[in-house]
């Protein structure tokens, strides 16, 4: 209201001065003129306040608005962090995941004849895998902590070929001991060696070592009781005690025999630790003694029959290995390579039985005695992000082996075609390509010299994948 | 041979009796939170870093060094929200340390005491590595640095109650020191606010939100997966219409995505320290911000 009356007056005045400046004198001018100055005074005095009053509501109008948006904000993250809290009965659910692994592979050879000659048989899955598309194993996990005391472990491997689960690892480990102490009870991959630990999955190959193959059946895995020690050492050393049932090679027989006690039993140590920056290692030393019993095997004898033989004695397996991890500065995302190398020496003394089921030229039994070797080494080198190289070299030596049967002259070697001597040997080469941490395309080359007589050239193109909860791998 | 066998088990046992020492061992997961417990315990405590700030903490290896340090250790201090999700569970069960297991109170997550930012409303890997709990990095926000202090000096006092005082008048001493420091990182830090900004993984998230930056694209096409020549170009074709005034990464990030955008539309390239370590000037807690702000004002000149 005052701003219209000011204006319309000081326009006024303003219109008025010309039309007076005639009649009026010089004073009246003079006055008329400072009644002018103050009036415009006043009236710029009474703005100034009130722009000043306007920008203050201005501003803590802009406070109060920020002070909502955030007030907003802060309600919109409690709500979001409310309700990404699982709730009921599920939340408790243990973590699960998920392996997927598809193969397709095509070799020189048949599989289904695979053998690796100079060494028995193992038994269970060591060959390739069939020949053109195939799905591999899916392996299936569940974990979780039980309780303050304990976590448990279940995988499970679901054969697409049977269509039957197998209970790769099934354990409960200790969470509250002390003093460096674990107990962990149930069935589990032996701590033996280095490779064996490590679920197929996670392996910078397709295949298992020659070596894992004809020692540990491809891989062990024990039903049993660990018992590890870790000591209070800045270089890392730990000892570690296994008793198991023997349930499959190189015990045996297969499932473990009927009788209370154990079975099989492993000794163990590693001692690792850094080199500078850039470097990690570990290396381990491993005793397996067992006793197989039964230990059935075919081969074809000089009349050209299958037969079926048997061993039954002592196994006793010392392996030394060795893993070391470079990286920049420890810090693997670009680039970085890793060797590992593991030695197995293996000594069995027993009773061989021949033509078990008298098929060809009778049962017959005399002693056995064998010391044999093997070792691989493998290196696997990321050069960029996401993709790596690997290079791994198998030699085994079937070393020496005596038989009774034959030394007596009862039979000949020629009865034993698979026991005769041979050094098997494999070179393998392999390109991986993981376009996160969950997947992984991988091809390989293997040149195989496991059977007498007989090159295998395999190519393997394979895919592994994995859903659901983030794994954490072992060293 | 004997004396040899003799001075073995004296080590051993040496080394046994060292947790009964008068000190707490604390294993910190990240370098910022051995800062912390370092400033909060001073002489009381000896601390150990899993991690540099050359390492990626997302991928490090659960390697036999860190398991022998972790089997020793009175507490553990992580970042949490399943940051190290790839290396932690494995450490805590190979340790034979019931001290440090998740319960316990020697195991304590930092990001369980702060707002955390960027909780994924829908959760699947195909967005990604996300983090379901939110996202981990949240140490780039000194008000979180503040509250986490208050939870450590808690613990501190609660696992070796004989310097309970010692612990609170270091948490107090600290606490004043902080908030000084943050009053006056936030005027230095006033020309930052608004500020668009491209980062190379979302590790900048927290700093971005105190500041009132605005992130306007990362490196990274998503969380964990890196930089890819489509992304990249996709990113300097975004950076025409509304260019970003600076992209920043970290040590551990190889910089020549950041650089190459940074040719590319022609904006300053920072390497901010992100953590202890992480530049010259980083030394500790109040070296990180201060070098954090002042790499940034510096850029946006």
């Amino acid at each position: 209201m005052f701003r219209v009356n000011a204006t319309a007056l000081a326009v006024a005045a303003a219109l008025g001065i010309p039309q007076a400046a005639h009649a009026a004198t010089e004073d009246d001018l003079k006055e008329l003129r400072e009644q002018v100055r103050q009036l415009k005074e006043v009236y710029e005095k009474r703005i100034e306040s009130l722009e000043k009053r306007l920008q203050q509501t201005e501003q803590s109008a802009g406070k109060a608005e920020a002070a909502a948006s955030k007030a907003e904000t802060t309600a919109n993250q409690a709500a979001v962090q409310a309700s990404s809290r699982p709730v009921g009965e599920n939340a408790l659910n243990p973590g699960i995941s998920l392996i997927l692994n598809g193969i397709y592979s095509n070799l020189s050879r048949d599989p289904t004849g695979f053998k690796i000659n100079g060494f028995v048989p193992t038994l269970g899955e060591v060959g390739p895998p069939v020949r053109g598309l195939s799905l591999g194993e899916s392996e299936l996990a569940f974990s979780a902590n039980i309780d303050h005391h304990f976590r448990g472990t279940l995988i499970a491997s679901i054969s697409p070929d049977n269509n039957s689960a197998e209970i790769e690892e099934g354990y409960i480990q200790t969470l509250s001991l002390s003093n460096g102490f674990s107990i962990k009870a149930g069935r589990f991959f032996s701590g033996i060696g280095y490779q064996n630990q490590i679920h197929a999955h996670a392996w910078d190959f397709a295949d298992a070592p020659l070596a894992n193959k004809v020692f540990l059946g491809n891989q062990l895995n024990e039903d049993g009781i660990q018992f590890k020690w870790v000591a209070p050492t800045p270089l890392y050393f730990d000892l570690g005690l296994e008793l198991g049932r023997g349930r499959k090679f190189p015990g045996g027989p297969d499932g473990g025999r009927n009788k209370n006690g154990f079975g099989s039993g492993n000794l163990f140590t590693h001692l690792g630790g850094d080199i500078g920056a850039s470097i990690a290692w570990q290396t381990g030393l491993s005793y397996l003694t067992t006793s197989p019993q039964d230990r059935t095997f075919t081969d074809l004898d000089s009349t050209g029959t299958s037969v079926t033989n048997s061993i039954t004695g002592k196994s006793r397996l010392w392996v030394l290995d060795g893993v070391l991890k470079w990286a920049p500065n420890q810090n693997p995302t670009y680039t970085n390579f890793k060797v590992q190398g593991e030695y197995f020496r293996r000594s069995e003394s027993g009773i061989l039985s021949y033509d078990t089921a008298a098929t060809s030229l009778g049962t017959q039994a005399g002693s056995y005695a064998s010391r044999q070797s093997g070792w691989y080494l493998q290196g696997v080198y990321q050069f960029v992000p996401m993709w790596r190289v690997g290079l791994r070299y198998d030699r085994l030596n079937s070393g020496t082996t005596s038989i009774g049967l034959v030394d007596s002259g009862a039979l000949t070697a020629a009865d034993f075609p698979i026991l005769g001597g041979y050094n098997p040997h494999r070179t393998t080469a392999m390109l991986d390509w993981s376009p996160s941490e969950f997947s992984r395309m991988r091809l390989q080359f293997a040149r195989d010299y496991s059977q007498l007589g007989a090159t295998d050239n395999q190519i393997l193109l394979q895919y592994i994948m994995s859903l659901g909860a983030h794994g954490a791998h072992k060293f | 041979m004997k004396s040899i066998l003799k001075n073995l088990i004296a080590l051993v046992f040496a080394a046994a009796a060292l947790p009964a020492a008068a000190v707490l061992n604390v294993f910190a997961c990240e370098p910022e939170w051995s800062s912390l417990a370092q400033e909060l315990g001073g002489d009381k405590v000896i601390v150990f870093s899993a991690t540099t700030a050359l390492q990626d903490p997302h991928r490090i290896e659960a390697r036999p060094s860190l398991i022998a340090r972790i089997r020793s250790t009175d507490l553990v201090i992580c970042s949490g929200s399943e940051l190290e999700i790839g290396w932690i569970p494995l450490l805590l069960t190979q340790s034979g340390n019931d001290r440090i297991q998740p319960g316990s109170p020697g195991f304590l997550e930092a990001s369980q005491f702060v707002v955390r930012l960027e909780i994924p409303k829908v959760i699947d890997r195909a967005l990604g590595d996300i983090h379901p709990s939110g996202n981990p990095h949240i140490h780039l926000d000194p008000r979180n640095i503040a509250k986490v202090a208050e939870v450590i000096a808690e613990r501190l006092a609660l696992l070796d109650p004989a310097n309970a005082d010692a612990y609170k008048t270091r948490a107090s001493s600290f606490r004043e020191r902080w908030q000084t420091a943050v009053q006056r990182w936030e005027q230095q830090g006033a020309r930052l606010r608004s500020v668009p900004v491209v980062v190379y993984h979302r590790d900048f998230s927290y700093f971005i939100n105190w500041m009132g930056m605005r992130e306007v694209g990362s490196l990274e096409p998503k969380p964990g997966i890196p930089p890819t020549p489509v992304h990249l170009a996709d990113l300097i074709e975004r950076m025409k219409r509304g260019p970003a005034k600076v992209i920043v990464y970290s040590p551990y990030n190889n910089p020549r995505a950041a650089e190459f955008l940074s040719e590319r539309a022609n904006i300053p390239v920072v390497m901010m320290p992100f953590t202890i370590g992480g530049t010259g000037r980083a030394k500790d807690l109040f070296g990180l911000f201060d070098d954090t702000i002042d790499r940034l004002l510096a850029a946006i000149k």
